[in-house]
């Protein structure tokens, strides 16, 4: 083992710690607000996970710093998972982070602008990677070397306003732009590829101009390899066809579409969280740090 | 639709043009992005001026304001040009979730709103932009009298921290306003005076509400005559000021009698100083295809119907009992 692949795994199992503490956070946070979306925010943690630990140029104390790189959520409804990742980066305190979907919170169902660390308003499918486009175009303009990611649900490119995007991208050569499709397979009234095929998605992109992968959406060393990778790319926009599994880490969650669009109950709620216990799980029962 | 005593007719997108071109110098965080028209919005003249913060997005009205979103939260100051039928009606939701909820600072110039865009038919006729616009909160909607007040509307847009709608018409219009004349957002611009009746144009009708104004001045009848250059914020002060001097209130647009201009200007009514008002504007049908002229005959906006309006605002204050001073 060389010491450069040892390091790599200890920077695996770090991430594998943030993963798990983002989906006890998943879990708290929609189990206290009694609704949102655990399944589709389950399946691209590991993405989040890598984004935001080993990727992402950011500053938590300066949200709005001019030269960060930038982080479209553009599938909002895994807002949770977005926020899980931005409490663990330090951008709100737990306080906040538990008082998603309520009244006043800075924590809106989907994400907002509002929020510390949200770069992009997204909910409504199919309106975020425009907006990165936009982000990656001015970037470019002003010669910062700012780099824009963003997140797509595989659904979600049933809507036309995200092909718009794909040609924009390519055609405006954002070598900046990096763009995971969280490729769970299902959407909310079935498999996607029932509801409206997108076979063979990876050749779609491609033929759109994109320089494309497909990863498993789950695997560290292929998320942090297919970003190593991007970087080099001078003018084509990246993108990762993410093989993930909704409700990933959790077992009664994995691959069932129960989860997409309910919090779980008080029972399955004490269950996932036994489940995602960490090695240095003792305090939990009082409260949790997760 | 300018008679002999009017002063020159100028297209609104020509003053556009220019108006980008001088104020792309003031503003170096200006950028134009162009869904495929810039030949005819004439934005062509700003990708000719600074062809780097020009942007033609092809014909993807959706992506163009999502991406106007992005750009502006790096730095830069995007107005978007494009026709009002495709920017306040197919891009509506990108407009309204990705740049109005955020509170974004970008700028939407909407050329060739209303009928009398012509024989383009009604797919290119936008009769509900502004009711489209001015539901969306945070909006400000604003359409400038003539083409010389243009260059001011943009000004005071692009001076205004948040998402501005500017409708602009296809037809020429009669020039009615010293260019140059400054205008700030909520401001109203009062042409005429009288205390009979007041007609609110909007835009082109503008024009021919001073028309329908002499005409009636001759009968001895004395309408004012306001332009509401900003629907959204209204001028409250001067609707109100109207209804309770004239009592008699008549609004003319070219746009759908609903949720446009009318309907703004109802609602101040309604709240404040309810009074007698008539409408001049689609009465709630499409339109066809046709020079604008014709169209305007066809479906009832022109100075014969505005008079005719000012006429039943009248009748129905004295028969409401209601005396004016």
């Amino acid at each position: 083992v060389t010491r450069a692949a040892s390091a790599a795994a200890t920077g695996y199992a770090t991430l594998a710690e943030r993963a798990r503490r983002m989906r006890r956070h998943i879990i708290r946070m929609t189990s206290h607000a009694g609704s949102g979306h655990p399944g589709p925010s389950f399946s691209p943690v590991e993405i989040l996970a890598s984004l935001y630990f080993a990727e992402l140029s950011l500053d938590p104390q300066h949200p709005d710093w001019p030269e960060r790189d930038r982080f479209v959520l553009s599938k909002g409804h895994a807002a949770p998972a977005l926020y899980a990742a931005l409490h663990e980066a330090g951008f709100f305190c737990e306080e906040t982070m538990l008082t998603l979907r309520q009244v006043g919170s800075l924590l809106q169902g989907h994400p907002h602008v509002k929020t510390p660390g949200v770069d992009a308003t997204t909910g409504s499918l199919g309106l975020g990677l425009s907006q990165a486009v936009g982000m990656a175009l001015g970037v470019t303009m002003r010669h910062s070397r700012s780099r824009v990611y963003a997140l797509i649900g595989d659904g979600e490119c049933d809507e036309g306003q995200i092909w718009e995007a794909a040609l924009a991208a390519a055609h405006f050569r954002l070598g900046n732009l990096v763009v995971f499709v969280d490729h769970n397979g299902y959407q909310f009234d079935g498999p996607v590829e029932e509801v409206m095929r997108l076979a063979p998605l990876a050749d779609k992109w491609r033929a759109f101009g994109w320089r494309v992968e497909e990863i498993d959406g789950h695997d560290f060393e292929q998320i942090l390899g297919f970003l190593e990778r991007a970087r080099h790319s001078a003018d084509q926009p990246s993108l990762a066809v993410a093989s993930t599994v909704k409700g990933y880490g959790v077992s009664f969650m994995a691959g069932s579409q129960e989860y997409h669009a309910r919090s779980l109950t008080s029972e399955e709620t004490q269950r996932a969280l036994i489940e995602l216990e960490g090695p240095a799980q003792a305090p939990a029962k009082t409260g949790d740090g997760g | 639709m300018a008679s002999a005593a009017c002063p020159p007719a100028q297209e609104q997108r020509i003053a556009l043009g220019d108006a980008l071109v001088r104020l792309g110098k003031e503003y170096p965080q200006l950028v134009v992005l162009s869904p495929d028209v810039s030949l005819s919005t004439r934005a062509i003249k700003f990708k000719a001026a600074y062809p780097e913060r020009f942007i033609c997005t092809g014909i993807s009205e959706q992506n163009t304001l999502g991406m106007a979103a992005g750009l502006s939260t790096t730095g830069w100051l995007p107005l978007v040009a494009g026709y009002a039928m495709f920017v306040a009606g197919k891009a509506w939701e990108p407009l309204r979730n990705s740049v109005a909820y955020s509170g974004l600072n970008v700028k939407i110039v909407a050329t060739h709103a209303g009928i009398n865009v012509g024989p383009d038919g009604v797919t290119h006729q936008a009769i509900e932009d502004i009711a489209l616009m001015r539901a969306i909160p945070g909006m400000t909607v604003l359409a400038p009298t003539d083409a010389n007040q243009v260059e001011p509307v943009l000004r005071a847009a692009l001076e205004h921290n948040g998402p501005v709608y500017v409708r602009l018409e296809r037809a020429a219009i009669p020039a009615l306003t010293d260019p140059g004349s400054p205008f700030a957002v909520g401001d109203s611009l009062t042409l005429r005076d009288g205390t009979d009746a007041t007609v609110f144009g909007l835009g082109g009708m503008v024009a021919a509400a001073l028309e329908a104004a002499e005409q009636l001045a001759a009968e001895g009848i004395r309408a004012r005559v306001v332009s509401m250059v900003s629907i959204k914020p209204l001028d409250e002060a001067v609707v109100v000021r109207a209804a309770r001097q004239t009592g008699a209130i008549v609004v003319a647009e070219d746009h759908n009698r609903c949720g446009g201009l009318g309907s703004a200007i109802a609602e101040t009514l309604a709240r404040l100083a309810p009074v007698p008002m008539e409408q001049v504007a689609l009465p709630d049908v499409f339109a066809e295809s046709g020079p604008a002229h014709a169209l305007y005959v066809k479906y009832q906006l022109t100075t014969e119907h505005i008079a005719r309006a000012v006429h039943t605002a009248i009748t129905r204050r004295i028969q409401a009992g209601r005396d004016v001073p």
